[in-house]
């Protein structure tokens, strides 16, 4: 009889556990937590430190909305989350916001019934090869065996690579990233193929970096950004508006350093109307007038969260290259303010 | 109150029963229906019919990316049929060798194979899957390693090559007139058989003990040597060679299919060395005096006397540890083996997001495997019990 | 006695000698090497064999544990100790143990929660395990514990625990008070009553009430998470078992038939299918808007799975009985309640029993499974953050061989003890 208890419980427990709706906004409030799905360990994008806080560039855009939703950027329950579980963590309502370095593709946008907020960074899928191989193009590559991570865009655009030119290729699936690069570092595999930042992400975790090189071919394009559910605007318009407020935060110069004094009051109206000093604009977006502040002042703005989660000061190490502004000759451009 | 009614007591509680049960599925169907609705995703099967823009390392049939999902789903299919196979005959000959050893009268043997089974049986299959893997992977030497002037590894033999990737061993070719070869060596075999079927006759009938070790091996394989060398050796060996990244030619067998295949095969040879021992043991003691009084020496004994009887005891649990070995084998995906789970629960889910179809496809297709699995093995355990009688 | 035997008997040896020992040829270590290991030429051989085996894996096996190193901060620091002699790096235990048994993200300053909650386990179990050996009275504590085990790993408010414990006793006072009308009087009224006061409750406010700080279980890992699946599993789906094995031995086709489609189907297809369905789809099928902790809808799954094969154990347990014992259970003029709850089942449990531990050993090896669905279990931690991690990348054997080593532990001990149970009912039966 006793047995039938833990089941009640579990049952009460469960049923009060939460709910998710088309009102994403009103529920996060209600519950007072964002949850948010990550990757299982991906340095610089996202994983748990020593501590088991998780940190990364991944992790920080769920940690901004946080700021604007929760006023509490720490409010985030992070769900760590492998391909395969990915989309029905979100499609079932478990996160609200699937920020796993997620490439945006017709099929997921339409046919899986999903809104890509934005886009936060602009990859392509690389190789990386022990330098011993003497390989310096991916075209070198025929009859060689490719680690790759199972679930992911990935596999698809190796498939067409090596079936566009013309070579062989044995490609050895596998579930995390963590376990490919144990695989690439025994040698079970002469190269890994995955998003060109998530190469680099994964060499910075090798013992000795130096001694693998990272092909210059980049054979796809994988725009990346955080995901919401179709059919939930209100939602998708906070997470987007806020990866947007980031962005146009490091174009005005807005910094964690000096927004407070911007705060005040400036004399561009496009910074007042971000900080929320002229303008409601929070208020129509269902959210308070400090929201794009709180989002900014959590990790700083978009290039202060790069650098110091994947910049070329970390261990990661990527340039801004297409990540730059466009002012720079990059492609991030935020829609005006107003 | 039909509850107190015996007579409609038993159909009240089956239509309860019956009503709970359609209440559930209905239940579930609803959600499932809504939550559907919600999303704007439907079921379908189209997914099947597309291509399935993955490559696979170990197809036993044609098969390309251009292929579709269906295709890729029945190359797993084969795939954990073939490692499912190995794993069975393997793990029936280790659990035979361990079960008799186990209760032979040289201590130390039996303590070691004590020791095995006991090891084997309490930890769990998936760490020694990841063992077994690790030392493929890990303590193997890379294919680079035998390259140079002065190799660290070298192949055995010169025909077999143990690399971190897998084992690659010699492939036999066939000329067409190989076939003429091996046609006339299945025609010795059966030959064989038929002189000692006569021999045994011989035997029974006239009390004659005709030689039967010698003359059997000289059927087997003087007509076929001879045939060999008449036909300019028709058969050759296609010796894997070490070029580009990888060794080319021969046959491989993946690292991820030895892993499971032995991983599997060990862990369930524990289980089947304890059936087996049982199933001995069952055999009441006085059966082999018995055998003994007769003069059968201790080998005859085993497999004249003692093992057909143990068999009735053995083959029940051993249909089950058939089924575990299958099951089992969809742990493929801890070391990448691209079995059924790989392929249709892996990659084409991931790739689909098709996850109520595929997953369900996925079950069906197991529970396909299971129930044709124990309706075979039932059919032979009836035939065991039919000729004890 | 002397006296009479001085006169029939010449001599009488009135002390006992000393038991002499066996004759040399019948004694000693040479003789049992021959009688055991050297009987004839091919267990000669054999023997030989066995010692160049044993040989070879100690001779591999003992400078690696000899010369281990317990205390660097990292692989390469252990290398570089070591100075290529061989030698285990069994500092990646004492760094990560916190991890390895716990998970990395259940706080540590709560690491003594699990751990009393652990401790008590056995205390709990004792009084079933050794009916005979513990009082009755201490089955009271048995049935507290899942509340007390509840509150301490997962904390949060006591009333939750308390509140689900009323429930599950005010359905029992209801229970035995209608079950002398009808044994499905009881039942449902047992349940309605239950149901009730889980209702009301839920209408109270828990505020911080005896609070331990709550823990979600999204942050359970390491060999705990194996324990609490195992445990929880399998102690859920022993009632479900009964039901279903009882429905399979049902006279009425339909409850039959469910029962039997059931069973086979989960026992058809792989756990991992089923633990997809858990972590993949099985959100589908909740109430739009429910959301299920991930490991809670684990357990659900496991536990269907567990139960199916607890059916079928107990119902090899029940076709066990003899007949004449549901005739006698007739004659009595029982009901079929009453005949299973007095008669059938307390018997057919107990042939059961060796039966139920191996289904519960082989459910706990397979706990493993789900770090295959990203759970951070003693598996799933080891080759996902410590196997990953800078410091520790290349360190398999001692992960594994500590892993291995602490399923044996607990594996061995519950086999040991069903082999040992399993002779003290054989005693009885006879």
């Amino acid at each position: 009889m006793k047995k039938s208890v833990i089941l009640g419980t579990l049952t009460v427990a469960a049923l009060s556990a939460g709910t998710a709706g088309a009102q994403t906004l009103s529920d996060v409030q209600e519950r007072g937590t964002l949850n948010c799905g990550v990757n299982t360990g991906l340095v610089g994008f996202a994983a748990p430190d020593a501590n088991g806080n998780w940190e990364g560039f991944d992790v920080a855009v769920c940690r901004a909305v946080a700021a604007a939703v929760l006023e509490d950027p720490q409010a985030v329950e992070f769900v760590s989350l492998t391909g395969k579980t990915r989309f029905t963590a979100l499609a079932s309502g478990e996160v609200d916001i699937l920020s796993r370095n997620t490439t945006w593709t017709f099929t997921r946008d339409v046919d899986l019934k999903f809104e890509f907020a934005g886009i936060n960074y602009y990859d392509g899928q690389g190789f990386i090869v022990p330098k011993e191989l003497g390989v310096s193009s991916a075209k070198e590559l025929s009859g060689a065996t490719v680690c790759v991570q199972t679930g992911t865009t990935t596999e698809l655009n190796l498939s067409d690579y090596f079936r566009k030119n013309n070579m062989d290729y044995e490609p050895v699936p596998i579930e995390t990233n963590s376990e490919a690069q144990q695989q690439y570092l025994a040698g079970a595999c002469d190269a890994y193929t995955t998003d060109a930042s998530g190469l680099a992400a994964t060499r910075a975790a090798f013992e000795a970096p130096g001694d693998h090189v990272i092909l210059p071919e980049i054979i796809s394009k994988e725009p990346l950004g955080p995901l919401v559910r179709h059919g939930d605007d209100e939602w998708e318009d906070v997470v987007r508006w806020t990866i947007n407020a980031l962005i146009a935060a490091e174009e005005y110069g807005i910094t964690s350093a000096n927004i407070d004094e911007l705060k005040q009051g400036t004399d561009s109206p496009e910074i007042n109307r971000i900080l929320g000093s002229a303008d409601n604009l929070g208020e129509m977006l269902g959210l308070d007038a400090d929201w794009a502040y709180r989002a900014i002042k959590a990790n700083g703005n978009y290039g202060e969260i790069f650098a110091k989660n994947i910049g070329e000061s970390t261990p990661i190490g990527l340039s801004r290259g297409l990540n730059a502004q466009w002012t720079d000759g990059g492609l991030m451009y935020a829609p005006p303010f107003r | 109150m039909l509850l107190n009614d015996t007579r409609y007591r038993s159909y009240t509680f089956q239509f309860i029963a019956l009503v709970c049960v359609a209440a559930l599925f209905a239940w579930l169907g609803s959600n499932l229906a809504a939550n559907l609705a919600a999303a704007g995703i439907g079921i379908s099967y189209e997914f099947l019919g597309q291509s399935s823009n993955y490559d696979i390392n170990q197809t036993l049939i044609e098969y390309s990316s251009q292929s579709t999902h269906l295709r890729a789903s029945i190359v797993g299919l084969l795939n954990t049929l073939l490692v499912s196979i190995l794993a069975c005959i393997t793990a029936t000959i280790i659990g035979v060798f361990a079960g008799v050893l186990r209760l032979s009268n040289n201590w130390l043997v039996s303590k070691l194979m004590a020791t095995y089974v006991e090891m084997f049986r309490n930890v769990p299959v998936l760490i020694w899957i990841i063992i077994i893997f690790t030392i493929m992977t890990a303590v193997a030497p890379a294919p680079s390693a035998f390259r140079g002037d002065d190799p660290d590894a070298s192949m055995i033999l010169g025909m077999f090559a143990f690399t971190n990737r897998g084992v690659y061993v010699p492939k036999p070719l066939l000329e067409p007139t190989g076939w003429v070869v091996l046609g006339i060596f299945a025609a010795s075999v059966v030959s064989m058989i038929a002189y000692r079927r006569f021999a045994t006759r011989k035997l029974y009938d006239e009390g004659k003990l005709l030689p039967t070790l010698w003359p059997s091996l000289a059927i087997l394989f003087v007509p076929a040597v001879l045939a060999f060398y008449a036909l300019g050796r028709p058969i050759g060996l296609e010796i894997p060679e070490l070029g580009g990244f990888n060794f080319s030619g021969g046959i491989t067998l993946l690292g991820s299919l030895i892993a499971l295949w032995f991983a599997l095969a060990i862990y369930t040879g524990a289980f089947i060395a304890e059936n087996v021992r049982a199933g001995i043991l069952s055999v009441s003691r006085g059966q082999t005096e018995a055998a003994a009084a007769l003069g059968l020496r201790p080998r005859r004994i085993m497999n004249l006397v003692i093992l057909p009887q143990a068999l009735r005891v053995i083959v029940p649990p051993l249909i089950s540890h058939y089924l575990n070995i299958t099951k089992n084998s969809s742990l493929a995906i801890a070391v990448g083996y691209m079995d059924l789970t790989g392929t249709l629960g892996g990659i084409t889910l991931n790739q689909t997001g098709r996850a109520i179809e595929a997953i369900l496809l996925l079950m069906l297709f197991y529970l396909a495997i299971s129930l044709a699995i124990s309706a075979l093995m039932n059919v032979y355990n009836s035939a065991v019990r039919l000729k004890e009688r | 006695m002397s006296d009479m035997h001085e006169h029939s008997v010449a001599y009488v040896r009135d002390t006992m000698i000393d038991q002499q020992p066996a004759p040399e040829t019948q004694g000693g270590v040479v003789n049992w090497m021959r009688a055991n290991l050297f009987s004839s030429l091919s267990n000669g051989i054999l023997t030989i064999l066995a010692v160049y085996v044993l040989w070879k894996v100690l001779s591999g096996v003992a400078p690696w544990l000899l010369n281990g190193i317990w205390t660097a901060p990292s692989l390469s620091a252990c290398r570089e100790i070591l100075q290529g002699a061989t030698g285990g790096c069994f500092s990646v235990l004492t760094e990560r143990w916190n991890q390895l048994l716990f998970g990395f993200q259940y706080p540590s300053d709560l690491y003594w929660r699990p751990t009393l909650a652990f401790v008590l386990l056995f205390v709990a179990i004792a009084p079933v395990l050794f009916y005979k050996v513990f009082p009755a009275r201490m089955l009271i504590f048995t049935a507290i514990y899942p509340f007390l085990a509840y509150w301490l790993i997962w904390g949060g408010s006591l009333l939750v625990p308390v509140t689900a414990a009323a429930g599950l006793v005010a359905g029992y006072l209801v229970y035995s008070r209608l079950v002398t009308m009808s044994f499905a009087a009881g039942f449902f009224g047992g349940i309605a009553a239950a149901s009730l006061v889980w209702y009301l409750a839920g209408l109270v406010p828990f505020g911080g009430v005896l609070a331990l700080e709550p823990v979600d279980s999204r942050n359970m890992g390491g060999f705990m998470l194996n324990l609490i699946l195992g445990t929880v599993c399998v102690s859920l789906s022993i009632p479900f078992g009964i039901a279903l094995a009882l429905g399979r031995q049902s006279s009425m086709p339909i409850i039959k038939w469910i029962c039997v489609i059931f069973i086979e189907f989960i026992r058809g297809v792989p756990l991992i299918t089923l633990l997809f369905v858990a972590s993949v789809v099985l959100a589908y099928f909740l109430p739009p808007g429910t959301t299920f902790d991930l490991i809670l809808r684990v357990i659900i799954m496991i536990t269907m799975f567990a139960s199916a094969y607890i059916a079928e154990v107990i119902r090899g347990g029940l076709a066990a009985l003899p007949k004449g014992q549901y005739e006698a259970a007739d004659s009595l003029g029982l009901d079929y309640p009453q005949a299973m709850r007095l008669i059938i089942l307390p018997q057919a449990l107990k042939i059961s029993i060796p039966g139920i531990v191996n289904v519960a050993v082989g459910l706990f090896k397979d706990t493993t499974l789900v770090s295959v669905i990203s759970m951070f279990d003693l598996i799933g931690m080891i080759r996902g953050p410590i196997l990953a991690s800078t410091e520790w990348n290349g360190v398999y054997w001692e992960l594994l061989g500590f892993a291995a080593l602490l399923f044996f532990v607990t594996c061995y001990g519950i086999s040991q003890y069903s082999q040992w149970l399993e002779r003290q009912l054989n005693t009885d039966r006879r």
